[in-house]
């Protein structure tokens, strides 16, 4: 299949145009979507009015930009003005935004081409996308299993080739979980590197936006685009994008890269195979790898399950029924409120936020919300401590494959444990990258995880480029 | 740690402005536990000397320019919203007696 960046190239060459690669992957949705369920909305429209001004920018000689005609899928959390956006709930259905994110600016600037808004679990809140309020998405390796969550529907659009990028949210793994089990990249930037201006927030401390794509390279471009400083998200870092794809072939040559034994331990043996050969793929491109232990990584479920679901309640608070988005009548204000709610919201996302209200109500705060936010951080000094060892940290992205439709949706706590490798980056902040690793005993793709420390995208984007051409074909 | 009670989560509910049916209540107190048994894994470390950390990174307040800049488009906004008035969002009667 062609990369992003080999279209967009075309593209500026004049050997395609931005128009058809619109149509293809219009068409793509329209065969495919039926059954994949990964688009909530389709702009056809839009896109075509989008592709239509690229070409007139490649047809008067000026530069169309980086990602030139290059078909977008955009997770329905983020804000699209005048264009419908759910966040897969019904307490959002029919609402269309006064504003657009930053980062779906940013890759229209670079001349990207957004086709549509793809399904999720409710305010990002599952790992199977099952949660979405308009039916679960479907994996493409296999219509019975889930994409994983909760951006599984850009990870389902990326894998079968509907378009060549997606963006996700990851507040505990969203990007990477899904990723990781339909075979494609995915990436969760350093906290603040990416603007959350436009994103619905679930939990503010946690979410970042980032890309999902087939290689590592187009992950690279697409994080270039998006990332660096927004006057429009005060926790957005003061400092311009990275540049990746300078340093993308640099290899790992004399860096030292520790298999954290917390971040494999309790996973499949399949799943902890592969992420053994990618230790060897790694000690064959000149690296040193070593075998640690960071006991404070076990600590990362539970805090976040506090933390997460506390801010999300806070966040969720908005939801009322007064300014946008669904408003069940009843006779005073209170019981609009609680009508509103009660109808909107889904099973989960209620769940959360009684949870959340739980952990910071009075007489609890201390015991739960508190003592979360203390491992928060041991376990981000904990982190600190290994890479005074190691430059880069290794482990599997998720415990299994992908798990069949229904398998957990009745258990949440063993739904959250799908959660388990990918938290620890979350609660820290820092940066981690999954690139797909040979597949299962099922058949199904497996994805491995490097992480590293705050800022250090150019080393992670090096590495896993080494891992892309060392993967197992 | 205390374990959850069903009063707890009809509590809960309450503050959060959702109603629960009593299966929902059943069900949401057993799940609602499972969650926070398995967070007693937080109690077996020593956290007295440690500081709680409620962001990634020590965020700095970011000042800009004090100039004029396009705000939301008051049409658009008001568009949105399920109830309008005279420019303005229109919600239940919360004071006095109902008409």
């Amino acid at each position: 299949m062609t990369t992003a960046i080999e279209l967009a190239d075309s593209v500026r060459r004049g050997e395609t145009t931005a128009t058809a690669l619109t149509a293809e992957a219009l068409a793509a949705i329209a065969a495919g979507n039926g059954t994949l369920n990964a688009f909530l909305h389709v702009d056809t429209e839009g896109a075509l009015a989008a592709a239509g001004s690229v070409d007139r920018a490649v047809a008067n000689g000026e530069d169309p930009g980086l990602l030139a005609g290059v078909p977008i899928a955009l997770k329905d959390n983020l804000c699209t003005r005048g264009v419908p956006t759910t966040a897969a709930s019904r307490i959002l259905e029919g609402w269309r935004p006064p504003y657009t994110a930053t980062v779906v600016d940013r890759l229209v600037g670079a001349g990207a081409i957004p086709v549509g808004k793809t399904n999720l679990d409710e305010f990002a809140m599952g790992s199977s996308t099952e949660n979405s309020a308009f039916g679960p998405t479907r994996n493409p390796h296999d219509h019975a299993r889930v994409p994983g969550g909760s951006s599984g529907g850009s990870a389902a659009a990326v894998a079968s080739g509907m378009v060549p990028i997606g963006l996700g949210s990851d507040t505990g793994g969203s990007i990477r979980q899904p990723a990781a089990l339909c075979g494609v990249v995915g990436v969760k930037p350093t906290y603040g590197m990416v603007s959350r201006y436009g994103l619905i927030a679930f939990a503010s401390s946690l979410d970042q936006i980032g890309p999902l794509t087939r290689t590592v390279a187009d992950a690279a471009v697409c994080l270039e685009v998006i990332a660096g400083h927004d006057p429009r998200d005060s926790t957005s870092l003061d400092e311009p994008a990275p540049s990746l794809v300078a340093s993308l072939h640099d290899g790992v040559e004399g860096r030292t890269v520790a298999l954290v034994r917390e971040l494999v331990d309790g996973s499949a043996a399949d799943v902890e195979a592969s992420v053994n050969a990618s230790a060897a793929a790694l000690r064959d491109a000149g690296a040193t790898v070593i075998e640690i232990s960071i006991p404070e990584l076990r600590l990362g479920l539970s805090a976040y399950y506090l933390i997460a679901p506390a801010e999300a309640s806070s966040n969720l608070a908005r939801y009322d029924g007064v300014r946008y988005g669904l408003r069940v009548d009843a006779a005073d204000l209170t019981m609009m409120n609680v009508a509103t709610r009660t109808t909107g919201f889904g099973d989960e996302v209620k769940r959360r936020i009684m949870l959340g209200t739980y952990a910071l109500s009075a007489g609890y705060y201390d015991a739960y919300y508190g003592r979360a936010q203390r491992v928060r951080t041991l376990l981000s000094r904990a982190f600190a401590d290994a890479y005074g060892r190691a430059d880069l940290l290794l482990g599997a992205t998720a415990p299994t494959t992908a798990f069949e439709l229904g398998a957990k949706t009745t258990d949440p706590m063993a739904m959250y444990l799908s959660d388990v490798f990918t938290i620890p980056s979350n609660l820290s902040g820092d940066p981690a990258i999954t690139v797909p690793f040979g597949s299962g005993a099922d058949g199904l793709p497996l994805g491995v995880q490097l992480l590293g420390p705050a800022r250090s995208e150019r080393l992670i984007f090096a590495a896993a480029q080494v891992l892309e051409e060392g993967a197992p074909r | 740690m205390t374990s959850l009670s069903r009063e707890d989560v009809a509590h809960v509910a309450r503050l959060a402005r959702l109603a629960l049916s009593d299966e929902e209540l059943d069900r949401y107190t057993d799940q609602l536990r499972a969650v926070l048994d398995h967070a007693r894994d937080l109690e077996a470390f020593d956290l007295e000397s440690t500081v709680p950390t409620a962001h990634p990174f020590a965020a700095a307040a970011y000042l800009r320019e004090d100039v004029v800049v396009e705000g939301l488009d008051r049409d658009e906004v008001l568009s949105q919203a399920p109830a309008v008035e005279d420019d303005r969002f229109c919600v239940p009667q919360i004071i006095g007696d109902a008409p």
